[in-house]
């Protein structure tokens, strides 16, 4: 476990571009940790995850998601369910004033179907979120290893 | 209806039973235990094609996920800690031997399935026999999977299944379930306590 932590922060001080602590922001959303996981081919689907903040007084909401890597890309959240796991979409996902909303393994995730392209360990690629207040932004999403288990920068992976 | 003094005590008695029983599955269940053990087996075929079977591997300890190579969350997630764990068994590594039964055999054969089972861990092996061997695995080990039809997923469906990590001893005999999201800190210990 430290040995992770340690490499974990080794590579955040190595990474070139280490675009998953890049911030962006709209409105009163600001926008981090951006993170994909490499795949086989581009026969199967994408992950991406995400942690939005809204420092704002008025409650918002994540209702699409666009990449040009990916044609059919979709909010997804898995559910367990009397101990089956389900992958259901997801119409919106709620970004509550005045608290963080992680899009994360096990929880709420896009699914980035039709890939253009396999993903590799160390490339970026842009996704444009669409909320339902504050509009539209498009940031860059880190692509880690297939075992990667947050972005390269995150403490404590 | 008036009932005697006995009556009363043995209802009573009755329903503590029923309270203690109730609290004591329900603990045991949601401690991953089961009161009686069994011995899940499987004969699915591998990567390559050859028939493995849950008999070839006594003496070891089987680590047993059941899922499908097109699930972008769950399974990646559940595969990275197991990777974690051999990783961190070190010279005990060769005690474990970690298998992923697919329940979507058919598209997983199609799509590579040792590819996908390397890229987490070289000692993971990938199993996605036809559909009566799968089925047979999966209620050997007591757990549920389902095609659900889904116009938003790839192909048109994806599948439900349960998430969670089954411990298998050296003489076959079930051990215990990791649910889904135990840190691999944890199954290493365990595992460690074990070895």
């Amino acid at each position: 476990m430290r040995n992770t932590l340690l490499f974990a922060s080794t590579m955040a001080l190595l990474a070139p571009a280490a675009f998953a602590c890049e911030t962006w922001t709209v409105g009163d959303l600001s926008v981090t940790h951006a993170w994909s996981r490499a795949t086989i081919g581009a026969d199967r689907p994408a992950v991406f995850y995400v942690e939005v903040t809204n420092k704002g007084s008025a409650d918002d909401a994540l209702i699409g998601i666009k990449t040009p890597i990916a044609s059919m890309p979709m909010l997804h959240e898995t559910v367990v369910t009397d101990g089956v796991a389900s992958m259901p979409h997801a119409m919106s996902v709620g970004v509550p004033a005045g608290a963080t909303t992680e899009l994360t393994p096990g929880g709420f995730h896009g699914m980035l179907m039709g890939l253009t392209a396999a993903l590799k360990e160390g490339d970026s690629f842009p996704v444009t979120l669409t909320f339902e207040r504050a509009g539209d932004i498009t940031i860059d999403v880190e692509v880690v290893s297939m075992r990667g288990t947050g972005p390269s920068c995150e403490d404590g992976n | 209806m008036r009932l005697t003094r006995l009556q009363i005590g043995l209802w009573t008695a009755a329903i503590a039973a029923l309270i203690i029983f109730v609290a004591t599955q329900w603990t045991a269940e949601s401690e991953g235990q089961v009161v009686e053990s069994f011995r899940p087996n499987f004969a699915l075929a591998d990567g390559a094609g050859t028939i493995r079977t849950s008999d070839e591997f006594r003496g070891k300890f089987l680590l047993v996920f059941f899922g499908f190579t097109n699930c972008p969350d769950v399974c990646p997630t559940t595969l990275s800690e197991v990777a974690q764990v051999m990783d961190d068994l070190g010279p005990d590594a060769g005690k474990v031997q970690p298998v992923f039964i697919s329940v979507d055999p058919e598209r997983d054969r199609r799509l590579g399935l040792d590819a996908f089972t390397q890229a987490f861990h070289p000692s993971i092996l990938g199993l996605a026999g036809d559909e009566p061997a799968t089925r047979a695995a999966a209620k050997s080990f007591k757990i549920f999977y389902e095609r659900e039809d889904d116009p938003n997923a790839p192909d048109g469906y994806a599948m439900s299944h349960s998430p969670a990590l089954y411990l298998i001893g050296p003489q076959g005999e079930w051990l215990r379930q990791f649910t889904y999201g135990t840190p691999a800190a944890e199954i290493l210990t365990d595992l460690k306590e074990r070895l």
